[in-house]
């Protein structure tokens, strides 16, 4: 069976991973990018708070993707729970990063004007240090889910949802007819769900940073 | 400033065309900032005050603390001990959000947001002080108005669209935006070119004379200070205050050898700064239409006191110098005859320009001209020199009446204040 008919005949499975693929993906990015701003905030004014969650984040990533699903099962159990913890932590490292430079890179002078004009603590952070420093935490995000992308397809591994079931399939019947096929329709659609998920950050990316800031 | 000397305070004074003060007093007691981990204060013990509607310049070497403690006013630094009061209210201890509402801040570089377009920019304050949006609207274009902006033109730009002196001129209207007694501005014209620095010193006199704000501008600049102020504070290491007073008083008369030091060579220079060609007398000198017939200038020549006659263009513009000895090469028509008038300077020019025109001229004397370039007069060597030597005169005498009353900042109180900003520092026994 060639490649094309393989995906012919699959394409209601392969739409359904996809779909779980993609759904995973920007769930996590979402969870990820509320907590990595989140702690981006929290530590950005201080030396060794911002040393800290960038160092811990890190040092997550650095953690092979499979053993850390390995090691969530006996905590959590299979499926979408280990996959969504896993994903989330593994975004959060480009996110708090970007968050913690964007806000220090913010001109001192600004905040002090915003201050001196008035403007309460929450408001300076809302409508001035946090919309300077979208656009390199936009960048931070595109990065994550760049990553996670790849990373979504080991959750297979602990029966998580998406196209990397279609991969561990084909690895685990190497030899077989439609070994190949799987393997290489799994991999074909995430890279395809990546470059979709850039260009739709693109569009964010002219539709979120005002005119007077953009590069 | 449009004020003659002797009336060295301008409010009181009732100068003609100026609006009533909208601005209110500010004082300074005993303010002092000790930062934490640092030996000796960095402002010690300053008191001041400010009167409403008055324009009141630091100035002083850098480290000084003259920033700090302009930044206390409004209380981006935080007084370590001391009490701050504007108009009657001791705002030592309100709500320094709300205090700064209240206060419009300008800073060095405009400080505008760059995500932010020049309209929103200006409507930030009034819209957290919750004022209606059709209020906020037409307010943004009045301001960008009364800073000699565009509105149509300017409103959707970003400051990364603007020149350097544009964007000091949007900073300013969104210090101003709310309608703010009080206006503190940090080195507000440091970081443009000097031509652009001058314009936008003119404007602020402009602004300064239609608003009557009372006003707090640090400069490190001695002549910035002479050029804008109503008082200047000159301050020393620790903001102690070297002397407080108005410019002439300053250059004419400095306390002691830091303050000359600080005013630096050429103070009887400086001081033709602060005087218009308006303030002083020009005299009259014998004119002609440059269409007149030719007997009829031969006439005025020889009946003149002066050998010299100007001639006017139909519209009473400075023409041309004619000499007695020009005519007689006429040779019947006065079109090759004479020299042209290459300057002419204006009533509202400083007599420093004045000078430097008369200087340059090679018979030393210079048409003064009106709104339109119309000749109103000439200014010689002479009557400026005269002029020059009562101005320093009247400078000095007033300066030796003034000296048995102690200084001004050690005052107890009771000045008598202008605009009716109510009870003074006299019963501010909270701190």
């Amino acid at each position: 069976m060639s490649f094309w008919e393989y995906v012919g005949n699959r394409h209601a499975q392969l739409l359904t991973d996809t779909y779980q693929h993609a759904s995973a993906v920007f769930q996590c990015m979402v969870i990820a990018t509320v907590l990595g701003v989140v702690l981006g905030v929290l530590t950005y004014r201080s030396d060794w708070a911002g040393s800290l969650a960038t160092t811990t984040t890190a040092t997550i990533l650095t953690i092979p993707s499979l053993a850390l699903i390995g090691l969530l099962i006996p905590v959590v159990g299979l499926g979408v729970a280990p996959t969504v913890i896993a994903l989330t932590l593994y975004g959060l490292l480009p996110i708090v990063r970007n968050a913690i430079v964007g806000l220090r890179g913010v001109d001192p002078a600004l905040v002090d004007a915003a201050k001196g004009i008035g403007m309460s603590r929450a408001a300076r952070l809302f409508r001035v240090e946090l919309p300077l420093a979208w656009p390199p935490i936009l960048t931070g995000i595109r990065v994550a889910t760049q990553m996670l992308m790849g990373i979504a397809a080991i959750a297979a591994y602990a029966s998580g949802p998406g196209l990397g079931n279609e991969i561990f399939r084909g690895i685990a019947s190497l030899g077989s007819a439609n070994a190949l096929n799987q393997v290489l329709s799994g991999t074909v659609g995430i890279v395809i769900l990546a470059l979709l998920f850039d260009a739709v950050y693109v569009l964010i990316g002219r539709l979120t940073i005002p005119r007077g800031i953009r590069a | 400033m449009p004020e003659t000397p002797g009336t060295s305070n301008g409010t009181d004074s009732g100068t003609a065309g100026a609006r009533a003060v909208s601005g209110a007093g500010i004082q300074l007691e005993n303010l002092t900032k000790i930062y934490p981990g640092s030996p000796g204060p960095a402002v010690d013990n300053v008191n001041m005050e400010i009167k409403a509607g008055e324009l009141v310049i630091f100035v002083g070497p850098s480290g000084c603390g003259k920033s700090t403690t302009l930044k206390m006013i409004n209380r981006l630094i935080e007084p370590t001990s001391g009490r701050i009061r504007i108009g009657d209210e001791d705002v030592t201890d309100i709500d320094p959000v709300k205090l700064r509402r209240k206060v419009g801040y300008a800073i060095q570089q405009s400080g505008l947001f760059p995500h932010m377009t020049v309209a929103q920019n200006i409507a930030l304050v009034p819209k957290m002080i919750g004022w209606p949006k059709a209020k906020i609207g037409s307010r943004v274009e009045e301001m960008l108005d009364l800073v000699g902006l565009d509105p149509g033109e300017f409103h959707g730009r970003y400051p990364r669209q603007l020149s350097g002196g544009q964007q000091q001129r949007v900073g300013v209207a969104r210090a101003l935006a709310a309608d703010p007694p009080v206006l503190l501005m940090d080195e507000p014209f440091g970081a443009v070119d000097p031509i652009t620095r001058d314009h936008l010193q003119d404007e602020l006199i402009r602004l300064q004379h239609e608003l009557r704000k009372t006003i707090c501008f640090v400069t490190h600049d001695f002549d910035e200070a002479i050029k804008l102020g109503d008082r200047i504070a000159i301050l020393r290491e620790r903001s102690h205050i070297a002397q407080f007073d108005t410019p002439e008083a300053i250059l004419t008369n400095p306390t002691d050898d830091f303050v000359s030091g600080f005013v630096g060579a050429g103070a009887a220079l400086k001081r033709l700064n602060l005087t218009r060609v308006r303030d002083v007398g020009v005299v009259d000198f014998p004119t002609a239409g440059m269409d007149d017939p030719l007997e009829s200038i031969v006439a005025l020549l020889r009946s003149g006191p002066t050998n010299e006659v100007l001639l006017l263009d139909p519209n009473r513009r400075p023409y041309k110098w004619l000499r007695r000895g020009d005519l007689s090469r006429a040779k019947g028509t006065l079109a090759r005859a004479g020299t042209l008038v290459h300057d002419t300077v204006t009533r509202d020019a400083t007599l420093r320009d004045a000078l430097e025109a008369v200087l340059t001229d090679s018979a030393g004397r210079v048409a003064v001209t009106g709104r339109r370039g119309e000749y109103i007069g000439v200014v010689d060597m002479e009557t400026l020199m005269n002029n020059v030597h009562e101005l320093l005169e009247a400078d000095r005498l007033e300066a030796a009446a003034q000296e048995p009353e102690p200084d001004e900042q050690d005052r107890p109180d009771q000045q008598d204040r202008p605009g009716g900003s109510g009870a003074d520092g006299a019963q501010g026994g909270t701190a």
